[in-house]
């Protein structure tokens, strides 16, 4: 968009995106904490966060909705810390679509373009792009009212789009959606960030809508980020028991226990070896700690020396694949499993754990060991 | 309802026309009728756009709003009769602001509308207006609660201004708060009695007289000839009723539904 | 690691003229708002020299109460001179039965609106919005003929019951809107374990009412006590209520006018209806606000 200083060539970056020592506060409670965040140019980055984490605010204060307390904020090599949000260079998506009600799709989309005085052909043209993209060529002279909640969405996001900002935000733009159509919006979304290279900031408190949609995810949890990765990064290695907890579905399976010498892991009924598991540091014996192992990292190993005797206590059949709840020690782990395993409750299963699928938690701190 | 109404309806037919020749003829009846079309012009204006403006204010957030919500709307808890005779102490053309603005050096100016024919009405405006802004700021600022904040955040990142946004987006959204207010307002237009007995009384001479009040008069001072006339008045002031309030609300009400069954 | 980064370049002024603007129309309304209750007030206090010689907005030499006591028990109306309280008690009298007879009959109408399919409901309905909309001038002759016939004219069972027919629109719209906001099934339920109109209504639907009879309390309060054309026509003259009398104080004081003892009489009546204004708070404005979606 309108650029207010000359930048040198090659140094532009329209759509990189950095937050730096950003705190802000409502009245004495303190939403954001000294928070650092670089978006690079063309990027996707997802916010994902239980709701109350700060998400909305973090991404207001990038659009200007929010004044910071303290930190800077820069978008496309410009310290817009306190411009208005029409300078900064952004369009942003809402959840609860926020169009104008009394105005025509057409309208809705024109009128920001009207106001800022951009030339009437102009503004056709946007306009038609747009809605060509979206598929919303046949509702511009439709008003709100008469639009299905998809339809609404397409037509709030055609109007972030006729900005041509290099950023573009989204706040949790498909939660007001029935599960088919979030999939297929979800998927509409992911193909303009490829058509338009433009960087994209999207919150969300669904874990499935960040791993599917992003370049890299940060999970935000009380004032900060915990963990700043890609999608494989915050599945396979969670740096928390939270994001842990947090992302993947069916949920991470837990067993409560300590180490102990020689690298092993106790827990009631229970000695698993640790060898292969990439501890990040030091592992001191006699340290509680919870053992996480995903459901899919659980495989069945007749035979195997190591296998462990497991009975079966639930089934839960979910089309594709199978969730098979199984009995170690005190605790209950669930194992996906081909649909078509045969399977009767009681069997005793022989399972195996392998250690190098092991996330370690420390039990007091819950963090990875 | 109905029983009631045909109870007096037959008194009308009976004289046939003619009454209602004599009620138009009847220069008393005229000016309260061209007064009611004014004030009532004047009075739903005003207080709309008076209402809408403090009701946006308001809700910009600022310091003390509930205080000044209870300020606005405290008047709207009074009788008519105590706003009246408050406001025509005030307006005292001896005593009031006129000696107020004189005492301050403004020894020219004049503030002697309460007794002059041609500015009296005005009086009952001001007074009307003051009374009921608060109600119309109470029902709009409910309106502007309604709506969705991030609609304003919407706008803002569309670099739309806030009046802009206020007078183009938000204002058409209020239809409905709108409706409820004007509906409210033109009732106690129609069948404003109380504070033209308490301001003015019909004077100075019948320059403030209104139709509700015409209608009082007449049934009750003036025997049998003044009951067809107010009967006739009457049933004048009903069709204005009809047409004023009733209409329209029904009008926007069958809009809302239907717009309702196509969402 | 991460001290605190203080931004660079200037946080961009906040006031701007409409800023300026909003915090200078704000306070000047307050004051357009104010000033009739400060001068009543302050009329009230002072003596008829001080009005005559002084400013109406200036503030009162001695707090003089005497303009209070001459208002409450002095003042004369024609030829009796009890000042106003006599309004006052008879005001008292016609609200409370006025006020209870109102609220009971609109929530029952609201109750058997809402969750009784009876014949005539809509009519009932058309009906009630026509009073609701018309003028009180419209129905006043009939309704005197009426009363005359039945005997009650001019006697207090004549303005309470005016008084609950005028009250109904609103009441039962306020009840009937309160009721069609709880679940059906709750009805429903009470009629499967045999409830009929009355036990239903009594121990289900009026313990769950209790906000919204608080709400019209105040409305019906401040509306019956406000009232003053009903009261005049209604009445008879030994129970006119105070806003009649109010006014008949001070049309009918001869000579010279007391505007001290005036005031002081239009404060008191403007009490009641102040305290609850300013003691209920946010409840008087849900009132109007209920009261106000009609349909
Ligand atoms: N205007 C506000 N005033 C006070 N607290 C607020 C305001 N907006 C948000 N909060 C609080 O800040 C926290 C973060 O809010 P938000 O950023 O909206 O969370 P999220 O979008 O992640 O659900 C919440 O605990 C919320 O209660
Ligand atoms: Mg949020």
């Amino acid at each position: 968009m309108q650029h207010e200083l000359p930048v040198p060539h090659g140094l532009v970056r329209p759509g990189a995106v950095s937050l730096r020592g950003v705190e802000i506060a409502y009245g004495s409670f303190r939403v954001l904490d000294r928070l650092d965040l670089e978006v690079a140019q063309s990027e996707f980055l997802v916010l994902l966060g239980p709701s109350g984490c700060g998400k909305s605010t973090l991404l207001n204060a990038v659009a200007g909705l929010t004044e910071v307390d303290a930190g800077e904020i820069w978008v496309g090599g410009r310290n817009v810390t306190w411009k208005e949000p029409k300078d900064r260079g952004i369009a942003m998506v809402f959840q609860s679509y926020t169009l104008y009600p009394r105005m025509t799709v057409r309208g809705n989309m024109s009128f920001g373009l009207q106001v800022a005085g951009i030339a009437r052909a102009e503004i056709q043209r946007r306009v038609r792009e747009a809605a060509a993209m979206l598929r919303i060529e046949d509702l511009l002279d439709r008003k709100p009212a008469e639009l299905s909640g998809g339809q609404r969405q397409r037509v709030a996001i055609g109007r972030a789009l006729v900005r041509e900002a290099a950023v573009c935000l989204f706040d949790e733009p498909l939660s007001n959606l029935d599960a088919q159509l979030r999939t297929e919006l979800r998927t509409e979304i992911k193909r303009l960030h490829v058509r338009l290279g433009a960087t994209m900031i999207f919150v969300t408190h669904d874990q499935i809508e960040a791993l599917t949609l992003a370049d890299r995810i940060a999970v935000m949890r009380d004032r900060r980020i915990q963990q700043l990765g890609t999608p494989t990064e915050i599945y396979t290695r969670p740096v928390s028991r939270f994001v842990a907890t947090f992302v993947g579905c069916p949920a991470m399976g837990f067993i409560a226990g300590h180490l102990v010498e020689g690298r092993r892991f106790k827990a009631d009924g229970l000695d698993l070896s640790l060898d292969g598991y990439q501890a990040l540091g030091e592992m001191a014996a006699g340290r509680p700690v919870d053992l996480g192992i995903r459901p899919e990292h659980i495989t069945l190993a007749p035979g195997h020396p190591e296998a462990i005797e497991a009975p079966l206590e639930l089934v839960e059949p979910m089309g594709s694949d199978l969730l098979a709840w199984v009995r170690l020690g005190t605790v209950s782990l669930a194992m996906r499993l081909p649909a078509e395993t045969p399977l009767s409750l009681g069997d005793r299963l022989p399972v195996m754990l392998p250690a190098s699928r092991f996330n370690l938690f420390d039990a007091a701190s819950g963090l990875r060991i | 309802m109905s029983l009631t109404a045909s109870r007096m309806l037959p008194n009308n037919n009976f004289v046939g026309l003619r009454q209602y020749a004599t009620l138009i003829d009847n220069g008393r009846w005229q000016v309260s009728v061209v007064n009611l079309a004014l004030f009532g012009v004047l009075f739903l204006a005003a207080s709309l756009v008076l209402g809408f403006i403090l009701a946006a204010l308001i809700d910009q957030r600022v310091r003390a709003e509930s205080l000044l919500r209870s300020v606005f709307l405290y008047p709207f808890s009074m009788s008519f009769i105590v706003i009246g005779l408050a406001w025509r102490w005030l307006l005292d053309p001896t005593l009031g602001i006129e000696k107020l603005l004189h005492d301050i050096g403004l020894t020219g100016a004049h503030f002697d509308w309460l007794i002059r024919p041609d500015r009296v009405i005005f009086t009952l405006v001001l007074t009307a207006v003051w009374h009921a802004s608060g109600l119309v700021m109470a029902i709009m600022l409910a309106g502007l609660r309604g709506i969705d904040r991030e609609i304003w955040n919407a706008a803002r990142v569309d670099g739309i201004s806030t009046w802009r946004t206020l007078v183009f987006i938000v204002a058409p959204m209020l239809r409905g708060s709108f409706a409820t207010a004007f509906v409210l307002l033109a009732t106690s237009v129609v069948r404003l009695y109380d504070l033209s007995v308490a301001t003015t009384n019909g004077g100075p001479g019948i320059a403030s007289e209104l139709p509700a009040k015409f209608v009082m008069d007449y049934l009750f001072d003036r025997g049998n000839i003044g009951l067809a006339a107010a009967a006739a008045a009457a049933a004048t002031t009903m069709l204005a009723t009809v047409a004023m309030v009733v209409a329209p609300w029904f009008y926007w009400q069958t809009r809302r539904s239907r717009q309702a069954g196509m969402a | 690691m991460n001290a605190t980064v203080q931004p660079s370049g200037r946080r961009p002024a906040r006031l701007t003229t409409g800023r300026i603007g909003l915090y200078a129309f704000l306070p000047i309304s307050a004051l357009f708002f104010l000033t009739p209750l400060y001068v009543m007030m302050v009329t009230s206090l002072k003596t008829m020299p001080e009005i005559r010689s002084g400013s109406i907005l200036s503030w009162p030499s001695a707090h003089n109460l005497d303009a209070w006591v001459r208002a409450s028990s002095q003042a004369c109306t024609g030829l009796s001179c009890n000042g106003i309280q006599t309004g006052f008690w008879n005001s008292v009298r016609i609200l409370v039965p006025s006020v209870a007879a109102s609220i009971a009959v609109g929530a029952v109408t609201g109750y058997t609106l809402s969750f009784w399919r009876a014949r005539g409901a809509k009519t009932l309905f058309a009906a009630l919005m026509i009073v609701a909309f018309m003028p009180y001038q419209v129905f006043i002759y009939p309704l005197v003929r009426l009363f005359a016939m039945a005997g009650v004219g001019n006697s207090l069972l004549g303005i309470v019951l005016v008084h609950t027919i005028f009250g109904l629109p609103t009441m039962t719209l306020l009840f009937r809107n309160h009721f069609a906001a709880l679940p059906m099934e709750l009805f429903k339920a009470a009629r499967v374990d045999g409830a009929g109109f009355w036990r239903i209504f009594l121990q289900i639907m009026l313990p769950m009412a209790v906000p919204i009879a608080v709400v019209a309390m105040i409305l019906q309060v401040t509306g019956i006590w406000n009232d003053f054309l009903l009261g005049l026509v209604f009445t008879g003259c030994r129970n006119l209520p105070m806003t009649v009398q109010l006014n008949n104080i001070v049309a009918s004081s001869q000579g010279e006018r007391l505007y001290n003892v005036d005031m002081a009489a239009t404060m008191l009546t403007a009490l009641v209806p102040l305290c609850i204004y300013f003691i209920s708070g946010r409840w008087f404005v849900r009132g109007i606000a209920a009261g106000a979606v009609k349909g």
